[in-house]
């Protein structure tokens, strides 16, 4: 056991300030037990938001010396001896108390997006899809909504866009949507239009603090992003589109498979 | 949108602010002056128009070389250039530098990719220069991210296709680095051009642009169960996007040190070890 020393951001929405607590911590603890035993002793009124403890559920995510982290997986003994461990609220988001934010701004961007439709069945009324395609989709479904992501975009963060932007992890959501080989929603204008996936210059935090580990920027938003390319800017694929009357996405060709 | 409640929880405001202890700025330093070192040399490199060729060895700041003005020390013999001879037409303030004439489409495909997008939107513009960092500028509607100004990054595709048309090129002028005065031998700068073509290529084959277009703009490339050719060949892609970053500064490392090494046994200030 040794003692070690802790910020933690106490306060509401009209604010508060850093208070200072020592406590013990035990070989093999995490930060979200420190607080525990910090709670338990010292400020019973302390607010935290927690469940698994198991990195899966993402609710005890907040910022600790300064980086979006889960407190259950973020080990003591990452931090030197001497060092004081620092937690705060995210940053992105209102505080409701403490280290509680109001992260509900979230679930009203995902109610803005489409949801999945289903293509028409094949001949034999089965649907099918192959698992090398659903590998690409099955990373985005790993993310357990810890906003982490969201906290740490600088659009959302330090610039108060959330106005034109819906944040990394509306992009992987739309994303997993778009490749999914079943879907036969067309979401390319809104991703451009409402969602804002131009706000995003792709400098990557997202993916650094994901704790799913998601390639969130590669794999989600750029593939995104070149898809309201191809609908919009690339000059050669508008025109190409023209006069051949293709279109991009697959709404045409459910109509033309439901004629078949 | 109902307005957002005020920001508290202790958190630092303006450019550079941050709750992290930990040194941030190592990494976005590191790469400005890496980039802010490699574009001096490219431009010193680029304009001065002589130099760039030595025994077979071409520079790849030149290839290919289009016209070319014999006149110049260290210039390519005029069966290199594709056009002949530099043109007398040309207007005399302009520089003679085949370099010039064509390191707009590699530069562009640099300028536009994603992976030097946020070198240089961190280290450079400072938006932000780390993450749970302040950024330059960070409040207000003044923001558009890539939109408005900036929506000409959506033709990183177009310097993409043209980057692929110099892969051959830049293993043609290795191939050709073998052969000095039509007799075949190996020196140093043979493999110094070949290193350089294939790191290039693995950069290049990382693009996503080129990840997309090859295959991930598709939503099912296994029908019926089975890798197609697309498939394959977004997979192979996807390795080399996976290492992007690596591949970016690896490749842009060793084209200016070929650039560099070319010159150098060009001036005569170093010896090219060979068998001619």
């Amino acid at each position: 056991m040794a003692e070690r020393t802790f910020r933690i951001w106490r306060g509401d929405s009209e604010g508060g300030d850093f208070v200072e607590y020592k406590s013990e911590v035990g070989e093999g603890q995490v930060v979200l037990d420190v607080l525990h035993t910090i709670q338990a002793h010292q400020a019973n009124d302390l607010a935290l938001r927690w469940n698994c403890k198991a990195g899966k559920c993402g609710s005890c995510s907040m910022e600790i010396n300064g980086k979006p982290k889960l407190a259950c997986m973020t080990r003591m003994n990452m931090y030197e001896p001497g060092e004081t461990i620092t937690c705060q609220p995210l940053k992105a988001f209102p505080v409701v108390r403490d280290l509680v934010p109001d992260v509900s701004w979230n679930y009203k961007q995902n109610k803005r997006i489409a949801p999945f439709k289903c293509k028409p069945a094949d001949a034999d009324g089965k649907h099918r899809m192959y698992q090398e395609d659903i590998d690409r989709v099955q990373e985005f479904r790993k993310c357990i909504e810890c906003f982490m992501c969201q906290d740490v975009c600088h659009v959302l963060r330090d610039r108060d866009r959330k106005d034109a932007f819906a944040g990394p992890r509306y992009m992987i959501r739309v994303a997993g949507l778009e490749m999914n080989p079943l879907d036969d929603e067309d979401r390319i204008p809104e991703l451009k239009h409402e969602l804002g996936v131009a706000m995003c210059n792709i400098t990557r935090c997202c993916t650094e603090v994901c704790p799913e580990h998601i390639n969130i920027t590669d794999n989600g938003i750029i593939p995104m992003k070149e898809r309201v390319v191809d609908r919009f800017y690339d000059p050669l694929l508008i025109a190409f589109r023209a006069l051949t009357g293709r279109r991009k996405r697959t709404k045409l060709r459910t109509v033309e498979s439901t004629k078949e | 949108m109902s307005k957002q409640l005020p920001v508290v929880g202790g958190h630092p405001t303006g450019f550079g602010a941050t709750s992290r202890p930990d040194n941030w700025w190592v990494g976005p330093a590191a790469t400005f002056l890496g980039l802010l070192t490699f574009l001096a040399y490219a431009h010193w490199a680029a304009f001065q128009g002589e130099h760039y060729y030595a025994h077979s060895y071409l520079s790849p700041f030149y290839s290919p070389v289009l016209w070319t003005d014999l006149a110049a020390a260290g210039s390519a013999p005029v069966e290199h250039a594709w056009l002949g001879i530099w043109p007398e037409w040309w207007p005399s303030f302009l520089p003679k530098s085949p370099a010039l004439l064509i390191l707009v489409f590699p530069a562009g495909f640099r300028f536009t990719c994603y992976y030097y997008r946020k070198a240089y939107y961190r280290s450079f513009a400072g938006s932000p220069p780390g993450c749970s960092v302040g950024p330059m500028a960070p409040s207000g509607k003044t923001y558009h991210g890539e939109g408005r100004l900036l929506l000409f990054q959506n033709l990183h595709r177009y310097f993409m296709y043209a980057a692929l048309l110099y892969i051959p090129i830049l293993f043609y002028d290795a191939f050709l680095a073998f052969y000095n005065g039509g007799n075949w031998g190996v020196g140093v700068g043979c493999f110094v051009l070949l290193l350089n073509a294939s790191l290039l290529s693995c950069y290049t084959l990382g693009c996503h642009s080129f990840r997309h277009l090859i295959g991930g703009r598709s939503d099912c490339m296994t029908p019926c169960g089975k890798a197609t050719t697309q498939f394959k060949l977004w997979k192979m892609s996807t390795w080399f996007n996976g290492r992007h970053m690596a591949f970016a500064w690896v490749s842009l490392f060793w084209v200016g040190f070929t650039d560099l090494y070319v010159r150098l046994v060009s001036m005569g200030v170093i010896h090219d070890y060979n068998t001619w």
